[in-house]
């Protein structure tokens, strides 16, 4: 029992951090409808820059967070108006052959300034494991959750209540009628891709405080489509649902059925379910439903 | 206030939808524009309003002022800023908002925020149905209550002039006499210039000051309603009247009057 506890925690905690990048791809597929193949290097650039601001220049960790999210943002911002400014009104899959260039181009370019070799971050948060019954916690994990869910609850209440975070549902809705409200959508594509790059850049950061640093946590952002997907491309609640679902399942994976087959299994588990789930349900568990009045 | 002198809109650089367009808006009036299928009336609407930029079509000759002001080829949003404001044909509300949040992103532009809450209360208080219903999702309204809903959107951008296309477009009846009605208090109690582009020329005129009519891309008449009222060729092709009252259909077909405009 204890170990199934801990694997479900363990689960929820990665799975979590799964949801948060997940809402990259929906905020990018919501407001133009494209897949942004270079999420996983945003998620790398992000964290680098965090870690090198803690190991080399001795920022202390929040600062560097708040610095890193600050860059990934203005990433994002830059990313959209230069690479993919010239795609808007173009076939949809153009732009999606433009992010899979972006993220090589991003990929190299971590590559020549960071090298390849895993680093890992100076401890940040204390060693001690906080005990809950007979479920025992890293504090990396308990405090990952704890981060990962005030910046869902920061893009809850934006999406809800801010003007333009309802500018955005409503371009995501009917882009010209957006336009005809005299809704920047030039601008609601720049934030989508803003938003994008700092809620990568946080994901990576509490993964490479958890796993150490190098170029193969980009794969991460492939992982995460399945989970976006997986709640429906363009539903916001569906992707921490689906998060935190394909968390649990790949830690009880790793914990129950890796042994047996001597391990792997994990990693390709998401996957299968995708195509089990896109089998029964195209759209997804929570993907938009188009509204037909009869 | 408004005034499109001669324009030309051609889409993709070869098909010419207005050719030579000229109407005045005069401030504070109900102006009805009136035209057939395919005439060019939304076309009109869309040059004014910038909304051409994203169908590929553009001003090709002639200009259009607002105050003396030149604004033909300027992006949707600095029109919206400088206070027009189109509702669009097909009510185009945002399906998946709250009728409340669309009518937030309807003031999206507005400097003074804090005055939303306010704006809110009257347009609720021109549609208390949409008081009702301010909770659920637009999508699941009925169509009448979309274009009330696409409507009360327009008023809380404050425009000087509001442009209407077909605001009585797959609606009852009995409900486009009430959402005319509407139309009509909102222009003498806010004055708000209105431009209402409409197929059914009667009622559009039954509230409008001015007509013009609209056919192949320019405008072949105009006149105060009253006059436009009068005319046997308005009489005969826009209202479905002769000289003898309502037509049954076996004359209509048998007899065709000419147009004299032509």
């Amino acid at each position: 029992m204890a170990f199934f506890l801990q694997m479900l925690v363990t689960g929820i905690v990665v799975g979590s951090v799964y949801a948060l990048v997940a809402l990259g791809f929906v905020l990018i597929y919501k407001s133009s409808d494209a897949i942004n193949f270079a999420q996983g290097e945003f998620l790398l650039i992000g964290t680098y820059v965090c870690l090198t601001l803690v190991a080399s220049y001795n920022v202390p960790f929040i600062a560097a967070l708040l610095l890193a999210l600050a860059f990934s943002a203005l990433l994002g911002w830059s990313v959209e108006k230069v690479v993919l400014r010239p795609f808007i009104g173009k076939p949809v899959i153009s732009m999606i052959m433009a992010t899979i260039g972006l993220s090589s181009v991003l990929a190299g370019i971590v590559h020549i300034i960071w090298g390849h070799e895993t680093r890992v971050y100076p401890p940040v948060f204390s060693e001690k494991p906080l005990q809950f019954g007979e479920v025992i916690i890293a504090p990396v994990y308990a405090w990952s959750f704890v981060i990962v869910m005030i910046w869902l609850v920061i893009f809850t209440l934006f999406f809800k209540y801010s003007r333009f975070g309802i500018a955005m549902r409503a371009t995501a809705d009917d882009q010209q009628a957006a336009l005809s409200m005299g809704i920047s959508v030039k601008t609601i594509f720049a934030i989508a891709w803003a938003i994008a790059a700092i809620v990568s850049a946080v994901g990576g950061v509490l993964l490479g405080n958890i796993n150490g640093v190098n170029s193969s946590l980009s794969l991460i952002g492939l992982k995460v489509l399945p989970v976006a997907i997986l709640g429906g491309l363009d539903s916001i609640p569906g992707a921490i649902i689906g998060g935190i679902l394909i968390g649990i399942i790949e830690s009880m994976t790793g914990g129950y059925l890796d042994p047996l087959v001597g391990g792997g299994l994990k990693e390709v588990i998401p996957f299968v379910i995708l195509v089990i789930i896109l089998m029964v349900k195209p759209y997804g568990l929570f993907g938009k439903k188009e509204i037909e009045r009869v | 206030m408004l005034t499109l002198n001669n324009v030309e809109v051609m889409y993709n650089r070869v098909i010419l939808v207005l050719k030579g367009m000229s109407m005045v808006i005069p401030e504070g009036k109900i102006v009805a524009l009136l035209g057939s299928n395919g005439a060019g009336k939304t076309t009109t609407l869309k040059a004014i309003s910038g909304l051409l930029k994203s169908e590929d079509g553009e001003v090709t000759d002639g200009y259009i002022e607002l105050y003396g002001e030149r604004i033909e080829g300027k992006d949707a949003e600095e029109i919206v800023k400088k206070g027009i404001f189109q509702c669009m044909e097909g009510r185009r509300v945002f399906e998946h908002l709250t009728v409340e949040e669309n009518l937030i992103v309807g003031a999206h532009t507005r400097k003074d925020r804090h005055n939303i809450k306010a704006d809110l209360q009257k347009v609720y208080h021109y549609f208390p149905k949409l008081h009702m219903l301010r909770h659920r999702q637009a999508g699941y309204l009925s169509g009448g209550e979309q274009q009330m809903l696409a409507i009360g959107r327009g008023m809380m951008a404050k425009p000087k002039i509001l442009l209407l296309d077909e605001p009585s477009l797959g609606i009852a009846p009995l409900l486009v006499k009430e959402i005319f009605s509407i139309i009509k208090r909102i222009n003498e109690e806010e004055g708000t210039t209105i431009l209402v582009v409409e197929q059914n020329a009667n009622i559009a005129l039954s509230i409008a000051h001015y007509g013009y009519i609209m056919e192949n891309g320019r405008i072949v008449m105009d006149g105060p309603v009253e006059r436009l009222l009068e005319n046997e060729d308005v009489k005969e092709f826009y209202l479905g009247m002769s000289e003898k009252g309502r037509k049954n259909y076996r004359e209509v077909k048998s007899y065709k009057r000419r147009k004299r405009w032509l």
